[in-house]
């Protein structure tokens, strides 16, 4: 499995809908100055910088050279990765690798986008087939619907269950400082009060059916950085460094009218393979804390069963028994997840840095009331593919 | 380029203006003769495995499940079945045409018989109790047929 490595340093900025007051290159430099400082390092210490974003939503096509200044990048291997709603954990699991093989001590990682700068929807259509899915697709949200739409179908789940998910996510945010949605009028409300608030309210409209606007995730400006660093070398850096246990991701079908919709299958692969290599054999018991990419809320319940935290049709149980609140058995996005932010590119980053600060006890206000030995962080992109990356407090074996 | 109003002197933006950017794709041979079919004789073909027997629609070359070469190109029916489904109520540019689409309107993947996996389309229906799950759907071909998927005007929910 290469040489051990684990995380040393997160940094990232407050989401927000526009950062009109930065460029791209400049959102970039706070988050990589904040991850330098998280870790005490300077930007002499870091031998290599993997960076990404989704480059037709800035329609910037050379973002290694063009972000060199802002990441620190000058005169270092620098590498651009860039795999769509997985950009982030992609960009970890590429820096990852730069150090289990030995190459490379400490790498910086590095995800961003301004969505602010263009259409969302529109550049996300790009990403679709010409022939058989640009024409007729609704984009992000249609698809999404669908998804839903099969979930609802074979399990019986509704509309509650959905909201219900999102309130979860809603609540959690409130505790984050660096999420772009904070909705005040929620704190400290009860959880059924609020789903019955959300299924009722007619500002709350359909999008597409069954999802309405809050069941969607924000179109958000922001960027994130991680440093990865080599055993021998990580334990001088961080007094508690998050190490990777295992890392995987999975790849299926062209079209999403190839997919089975009844499964999130790249999910339940990559899943399987971390649990197996990390030797988890009950993932609820065993995983104590969690930072999914749910793009949105019906996720956060078919999901949970495709990596195996219960059953098919399961979901809705273990989320109305409050398991995946902040002091349930398995919180679920402590930090508000990806409905609270989705800077696209640094999505996947922020999963990963806030499944680390869990372990390295950096979390602050949504520092996780149990002990984190293990965290799991997974990445998401259409057409479904999955990447997950479980990190631990202990040095794998 | 704009300014703000509170600081006159300072640049905020810039736009890209209206950038019109066409790309001209190749179309697989295979995929050519799947349109050619719907444009003359309106009616469907796959592509079958050779090793797993799966049959593809629309056709493409390769198995990606068995890395099997695939050119048995196999008849598949006009009718099928809604394997997912959504009614769009949200205003979204058409991204070949830059207008808007008229809300609201179904959405779905439909697996015709025959095929194993499916085609995403527009449906005549907007009802929330037909189009679901499970509906039984046919394809609506349009009058003037030009050699694309939107030469299926969309599917109408048959049960
Ligand atoms: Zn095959």
């Amino acid at each position: 499995m290469g040489r051990r490595a684990a995380i040393v340093g997160f940094g990232q900025t407050k989401g927000s809908s526009s950062r009109r007051d930065v460029t791209g290159v400049e959102l970039i430099n706070e988050a990589v100055r904040a991850a330098l400082a998280d870790a005490g390092l300077g930007i002499g210490d870091i031998d290599a910088v993997v960076i990404g974003n989704m480059d037709h939503f800035e329609g910037v096509n050379y973002v290694d050279m063009w972000s060199v200044e802002g990441s620190g990048g000058v005169m270092k291997p620098v590498f651009k990765v860039t795999t769509g709603g997985t950009t982030g954990t992609s960009v970890a699991i590429s820096a990852y690798y730069h150090v289990a093989s030995g190459m490379f001590d400490r790498v910086l990682a590095i995800g961003w986008e301004k969505n602010s700068e263009s259409d969302t929807t529109g550049a996300i259509i790009t990403a679709y087939d010409p022939f058989w899915e640009r024409p007729n697709m609704a984009g992000a949200i249609g698809g999404l619907a669908v998804d839903a739409s099969r979930y609802m179908h074979d399990y019986g789940a509704t509309e509650r269950d959905g909201a219900r998910v999102t309130v979860r996510e809603r609540l959690h945010a409130l505790n984050n400082p660096f999420a772009h949605l904070q909705q005040e009028w929620m704190r400290g409300k009860d959880a059924v009060f609020l789903v019955d608030a959300l299924v009722a309210s007619k500002e709350n409209k359909v999008l597409a059916y069954p999802l309405r606007m809050s069941d969607m995730c924000p179109r958000t400006d922001a960027a994130a950085a991680l440093i990865f660093a080599a055993e021998g070398t990580a334990e001088k850096i961080a007094p508690i460094p998050a190490w990777v246990l295992a890392v995987a991701n999975r790849h299926n079908f062209v079209y999403y009218g190839d997919l089975d919709w009844s499964r999130n299958e790249t999910l339940e692969a990559a899943a399987k393979k971390v649990f197996a290599t990390a030797g988890i054999r009950e993932p609820l018991k065993e995983v104590d804390v969690c930072e999914l990419y749910l793009p949105y809320s019906y996720a956060g319940l078919a999901w949970m069963e495709s990596i195996g935290f219960c059953g098919p049709g399961q979901g809705p149980q273990l989320l109305w028994d409050g398991v995946t609140d902040m002091d349930g058995e398995l919180p679920v996005n402590p930090s508000g997840g990806v409905m609270s932010s989705n800077p696209i590119g640094a999505t996947g980053i922020i999963r990963v840095g806030e499944a680390a600060i869990q372990i390295m006890r950096k979390a602050g206000t949504r520092q996780v009331g149990k002990d984190v030995n293990v965290a799991m962080a997974t990445g998401f992109g259409g057409c479904y593919w999955a990447d997950v990356m479980l990190l631990g407090r202990k040095k794998p074996v | 380029m704009t300014k703000d109003k509170k600081n006159p002197n300072e640049l905020l933006y810039i736009t890209s203006g209206e950038m019109y950017q066409p790309y001209r794709y190749t179309l697989s041979s295979l995929s050519g003769r799947f349109l050619t079919e719907i444009k003359e004789k309106k009616k469907f073909l796959g592509v079958k495995c050779p090793e797993c027997g799966r049959v593809y629609v629309p056709p493409r070359a390769v198995c990606g499940r068995c890395y099997a070469r695939m050119n048995e190109m196999v008849q598949v029916s006009d009718e099928g079945e809604v394997v997912a489904c959504a009614i769009v109520e949200f205003g979204f540019v058409d991204p070949s045409t830059g207008i808007e689409r008229p809300v609201p309107y179904g959405t779905a993947f439909i697996r015709l018989d025959g095929a194993d996996t499916a085609l995403s389309h527009f449906l005549d229906c907007v009802d929330r109790e037909k189009l679901k799950v499970g509906a039984r759907v046919r394809a609506v071909f349009e009058e003037e047929r030009t050699g694309s998927i939107m030469d299926i005007k969309h599917f109408e929910v048959i049960d």
